[in-house]
């Protein structure tokens, strides 16, 4: 159990880290949308996102939408596991 | 946290503009059962519910009145597009010019600003999904008046009829988690306790 709970904070942290370097890279391409590197270093990360989020939507649940189809469980986890505000997540 | 899709969630493309209709269609953005003020009353109140199911309700539709707001403002941009001086000053759209130029900025039809009193965020999950159903009835209601104004212009009347199509949907889905609600309450007396404030349920 205690396994599961670090590979899930862990597999979250790295989401979050991973995706704040989105944010960081799409606010600097909008005003330099020429920039080729900038461009590669983004794609880079957009893909490590995507598999991230979707090795959490299968072993935990979806964080959104988009992944809900890689949950083979028979429940509608959206709506069963913790909102983000409940603290913990 | 959010993400955008840049897309519309019902297609929006009006080729005449209408300042007229765009003075009345914009209280679907700033007025009092506006998109706006569907959206922030949702997202705000979703904390008060300790229950799951009525949390991901008030989210998941909070987020798509966003949507709702983006596509009356897409609306309104289009019908005030490209005017000329003379259907400025004909449609009365002056009044509305002289401070916004033809920018998007939230008010009602009669020109009251946007104004969070036109929501509640009771802290009452009950009291809450109350006012949503009334709110979602009383836009179907806004929406059905544009329909009436609007009937001779395919292009408005098809994205405006989608919008009123989904206050009828949310109705319905607010019954549901209020049904949900009132399944985990005391079934002799639903005001005994406040579910998401009190800590005993005696």
């Amino acid at each position: 159990m205690n396994k599961m709970n670090d590979e899930k904070s862990r597999l979250f942290h790295d989401i979050g880290v991973i995706d704040f370097v989105i944010v960081e890279m799409q606010l600097y391409l909008n005003t330099h949308p020429t920039d080729k590197e900038a461009m590669d270093y983004l794609s880079h990360y957009v893909r490590m996102k995507n598999q991230a989020m979707r090795e959490y939507a299968m072993k935990f649940g979806p964080l959104r939408i988009s992944d809900a189809d890689g949950c083979l469980q028979n429940e509608w986890k959206w709506v069963t596991q913790p909102w983000p505000w409940e603290g913990g997540c | 946290m959010w993400c955008y899709e840049k897309r519309l969630q019902f297609p929006v493309n009006i080729k005449e503009p209408n300042a007229k209709l765009a003075q009345v269609i914009m209280s679907q953005f700033g007025g009092p059962d506006g998109e706006l003020a569907a959206s922030q009353r949702y997202l705000s109140q979703r904390y008060a519910t300790p229950y799951r199911e009525v949390a991901g309700t008030l989210t998941d539709i909070g987020t798509e009145e966003l949507a709702h707001m983006e596509m009356v403002s897409a609306i309104i941009y289009q019908l005030t597009k490209d005017l000329s001086m003379d259907e400025i000053v004909d449609s009365g759209f002056d009044k509305y010019y002289v401070d916004h130029t033809a920018g998007l900025w939230p008010q009602a039809a009669g020109g009251i600003p946007f104004n969070a009193c036109v929501f509640q965020s009771k802290g009452d999950v009950v009291t809450d999904l109350f006012e949503d159903m009334a709110a979602e009835q009383k836009a179907r209601s806004t929406y059905d008046n544009i329909l009436r104004l609007v009937r001779d212009y395919p292009d408005v009347y098809e994205p405006i009829k989608f919008l009123r199509a989904r206050e009828v949907v949310h109705f319905q889905r607010f019954g549901e988690a209020l049904r949900i609600t009132q399944d985990k309450l005391d079934s002799k007396n639903f005001y005994a306790f406040n579910p998401g404030f009190d800590k005993c349920k005696n």
